[in-house]
């Protein structure tokens, strides 16, 4: 442990497959401490932030990220929640906040019945999160998506709460930075393509800034995201800590 | 003991692209008019309950709590004594 570094949890289901990906970034690119969470931990052993990542836990079956909620872990991480922990979800990782209720709203199945893969545009709609104070309120950035279930969708009085109070945090557009139809990879409802929860420390997004982090990959707008989330963590987290070993000693 | 047999389909209001794909599909089979296609899914399970009740509150929180979402999904059920 060390005083400028945070520690991510990022967490491991039988049938994740971009828990690797988001753990080199964390590690090697932004040089920050991680460590996997095997589902069927029940402690999280003390990390700063957690990520859930992309991925197909549990085969998608039934619904995705239906099962995967119900993992031994994931009680630690509503825990964690509650108590205004910072959690991540990617992709599935986004489908299992969705199911396990840290969310509001369901992914259906993309419009075109088509699994997209492709470089997205997303047009930052809130910069005053934890998860994006790096990046400036209406900037345009680039992350990939691949997704079969990506399509938002929620009762029309939640989409109203939601916009009201600035939870809708990227929206898909195009390369002007327009919030268009067109620009939409899955029919999700008014191009939504991240959500955060009312307190601001659970954010959930279909594109995938793991994959937008390392230069070699040609993209790196995903790295500011979680440089605000390590500033977040370093200011809030660490912070506190130790005030309270000063404290103590 | 008791057989619960669980429908759970999309709730009216979400689009089914799955069945309006399966719609068009039919259309080619050129039997007739056929509409309003939906897919859902079927779930079987048995309960250990002797009482029909307790098998009917064992059903239902499954079906709340796993196997239907209900942002998206209805459910309904038949139970059987086996």
């Amino acid at each position: 442990m060390h005083a400028n570094r945070v520690t991510f949890g990022v967490v491991v289901f039988p049938g994740s497959n971009c828990d690797h990906d988001t753990y080199y970034v964390c590690k090697k690119i932004l040089g920050q401490d991680a460590v996997f969470l095997w589902h069927k931990d029940e402690d999280l052993r003390g990390v700063d932030a957690v990520i859930l990542p992309g991925g197909f836990s549990y085969g998608d079956y039934l619904r995705c990220g239906a099962i995967a909620r119900f993992s031994p872990i994931m009680k630690q991480v509503g825990r964690f929640a509650l108590e205004g922990g910072t959690v991540l979800g990617i992709c599935n990782g986004f489908q299992i906040l969705l199911e396990a209720g840290l969310l509001p709203g369901v992914l259906l199945r993309n419009t075109s019945l088509r699994f997209v893969c492709r470089r997205a545009r997303l047009r930052v709609e809130n910069a005053g999160t934890r998860f994006t104070s790096l990046f400036t309120p209406g900037e345009s950035v680039s992350f990939p998506v691949a997704h079969g279930d990506g399509n938002y969708f929620t009762d029309p009085e939640t989409l109203e709460r939601l916009n009201a109070r600035g939870q809708i945090v990227f929206r898909y557009a195009n390369d002007q930075g327009e919030v268009t139809p067109e620009a939409n990879p899955n029919g999700s409802l008014e191009n939504v393509a991240g959500v955060i929860n009312e307190e601001g420390n659970v954010l959930g997004m279909m594109p995938h800034p793991e994959r937008a982090s390392d230069p070699v990959l040609g993209m790196t707008d995903g790295q500011r995201l979680f440089r605000s989330m390590i500033e977040w963590c370093i200011i809030n987290v660490r912070g506190e800590r130790q005030e309270v070993a000063q404290c103590q000693t | 003991m008791y057989h619960s047999r669980v429908r759970v389909t999309l709730r009216p209001s979400i689009l089914d692209p799955q069945g309006k794909a399966v719609e068009h599909a039919i259309e080619n089979l050129d039997v007739g008019p056929v509409s309003h296609v939906r897919i859902g899914k079927y779930v079987e399970f048995l309960v250990d309950e002797q009482e029909e009740d307790a098998a009917r509150r064992a059903t239902e929180a499954v079906c709340r709590k796993l196997l239907a979402n209900p942002v998206m999904e209805d459910f309904s059920y038949e139970l059987t004594r086996v």
